[in-house]
């Protein structure tokens, strides 16, 4: 079944008549990774909520080449702050698994596995809600890439983690890519988004300031507000 | 003077030959309240979790009148069922009235409101915590309820012993509904205000002390629960 390109056609989202973001017109073809950056509260957590469907969309409209329901199961979410269910290591991994009614014999033993891909495999029973803000959100990547979705929504996946966390991350993020699955992701830290960039997408004020491939953007970028970012100018 | 004290040696004798009376009174209590307390959880649980995760129009509302009706007196709720069970009352044609059974469904409603409402704060904040991630998932309606309720197990256990707490202890509903016939509803709470009536303290006291074990039992329990909870043992 195909799940790409989305397609968002003037998509806009409000609340209580504010615009957070749009409207947007963007394509993603599901080749590499999409890399979202600009300053605080230009829409960046607001524009990953539209495209997966968290947001509601005011305005204009957002397709997929299937239909939105069976978008939705090619589809997972990485927050900024994991949210960890009050259950073991190893129950976590495996919820994805047993919502959709995989076997559980099954379930565990793919999250075994993953617990082991992730370095959590000798923590399988401990409370995930105790676990590092590392380990909590590698526990995070692994659920969401356990349904082997066609794309990854990350927000600031790496926001309040140590130096080894997030190289642990970025090697995970690799793998998935290797596997076939779509990453788009926000984050504040350049660095990172010029490891990881494959396109990307520069939000200013809740619009689509400039979108282009990462090498461009980043040696040649066309706006003069893209050139005052990457400098590291404020930029309201 | 010397008659309490005689009565309090009499009664612990009572309670350590384990008097036939006194068993059979004291399991009958345990029986029609834990019965209740089945029945309750099982319907107050799920509700508790779908007004936590459901938004409809009238949910405040529900959750404001199951708030109420925690302070429902209980001698209104016997009066109420009563009024229900009575041979000319709707539901007369049962014959239920003086029967555990009676019992168990005015307990039932008592304990509901109670167990409800405790359920709801904890799945509420629960529900709080999770939102985002179960709406990624896309994870359906009866699978939040379930994944909140299994969550939050240690919590509702709590909930449930405290309505535990409320059925044993209750007194005017039962009385009322029950008729405190020997042998046949008479229970804990019940038999202790006909024989302090009737002046045979012995009794009463062991019935007492029974009633204030298993009120301590139980307090005891939620106790370490809550402490086992917060080291997330299980
Ligand atoms: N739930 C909300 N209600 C009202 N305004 C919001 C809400 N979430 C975000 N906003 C506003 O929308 C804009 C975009 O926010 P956000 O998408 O979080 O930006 P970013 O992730 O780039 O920092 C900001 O102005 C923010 O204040
Ligand atoms: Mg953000």
């Amino acid at each position: 079944m195909s799940f790409f390109p989305l397609v968002a056609e003037a998509a806009q989202s409000s609340r209580q008549g504010k615009v957070l973001i749009g409207p947007v017109d963007l394509i993603l073809d599901g080749r590499g990774t999409t890399v979202v950056i600009g300053p605080n509260g230009s829409g960046k957590t607001s524009l990953l909520r539209l495209l997966h469907g968290a947001a509601r969309l005011t305005g204009g409209q957002i397709r997929w080449a299937c239909s939105r329901e069976e978008a939705q199961h090619e589809m997972a979410f990485v927050f900024q702050r994991p949210v960890m269910l009050r259950r073991s290591v190893l129950d976590n991994i495996a919820y994805p698994l047993l919502v959709r009614g995989v076997r559980r014999s099954e379930a565990m033993q793919q999250a075994r596995d993953w617990a082991a891909r992730i370095g959590l495999g000798a923590m399988l029973e401990r409370q995930a809600t105790v676990l590092s803000g590392g380990e909590q959100q590698k526990l995070a990547l692994a659920r969401a890439l356990i349904t082997k979705p066609k794309l990854l929504f990350l927000d600031e996946p790496c926001a309040a983690l140590d130096g080894r966390s997030v190289k642990e991350i970025e090697t995970i993020l690799g793998q998935a890519k290797t596997d076939g699955t779509a990453l788009i992701m926000t984050t504040h830290d350049m660095g990172q988004a010029r490891r990881l960039a494959d396109d990307i997408v520069f939000l200013l004020k809740g619009k689509v300031h400039e979108q282009s491939p990462a090498k461009q953007f980043f040696e040649t970028p066309r706006t003069e507000e893209a050139q005052a970012f990457l400098r590291g100018d404020i930029l309201e | 003077m010397i008659d309490i004290f005689d009565g309090l040696i009499h009664a612990f004798w009572l309670v350590v030959t384990l008097d036939a009376d006194l068993v059979e009174i004291s399991l009958r209590s345990l029986q029609v309240t834990l019965t209740a307390l089945v029945i309750s959880s099982a319907i107050a649980m799920p509700l508790a979790a779908f007004l936590a995760v459901r938004r409809f129009r009238f949910r405040r509302f529900v959750i404001a009148v199951l708030n109420a009706l925690m302070g429902l007196p209980p001698v209104v709720v016997g009066l109420i069922v009563y009024v229900f069970l009575s041979r000319s009352g709707p539901l007369g044609v049962l014959g239920l009235l003086f029967t555990p059974t009676a019992m168990v469904i005015a307990q039932t409603i008592i304990i509901i409101p109670l167990i409800a409402s405790v359920a709801h704060q904890s799945l509420r904040d629960l529900w709080q915590e999770y939102h985002d991630l179960l709406i990624s998932m896309n994870v359906s309606q009866t699978q939040k309820i379930k994944t909140l309720i299994w969550d939050a197990r240690r919590a509702l256990l709590t909930a449930a012993l405290a309505g535990f707490g409320r059925g044993i202890g209750e007194v005017g509903a039962i009385l009322i509904v029950g008729g405190n016939i020997d042998h046949a509803t008479r229970v804990l709470t019940t038999a202790i205000a006909l024989e302090t009536g009737k002046g045979e303290f012995a009794l009463a006291l062991a019935l007492g002390f029974v009633l204030i074990g298993l009120s301590i039992g139980v307090n005891l329990l939620i106790h370490s629960l809550s402490r086992t909870e917060r080291e997330g043992r299980w």
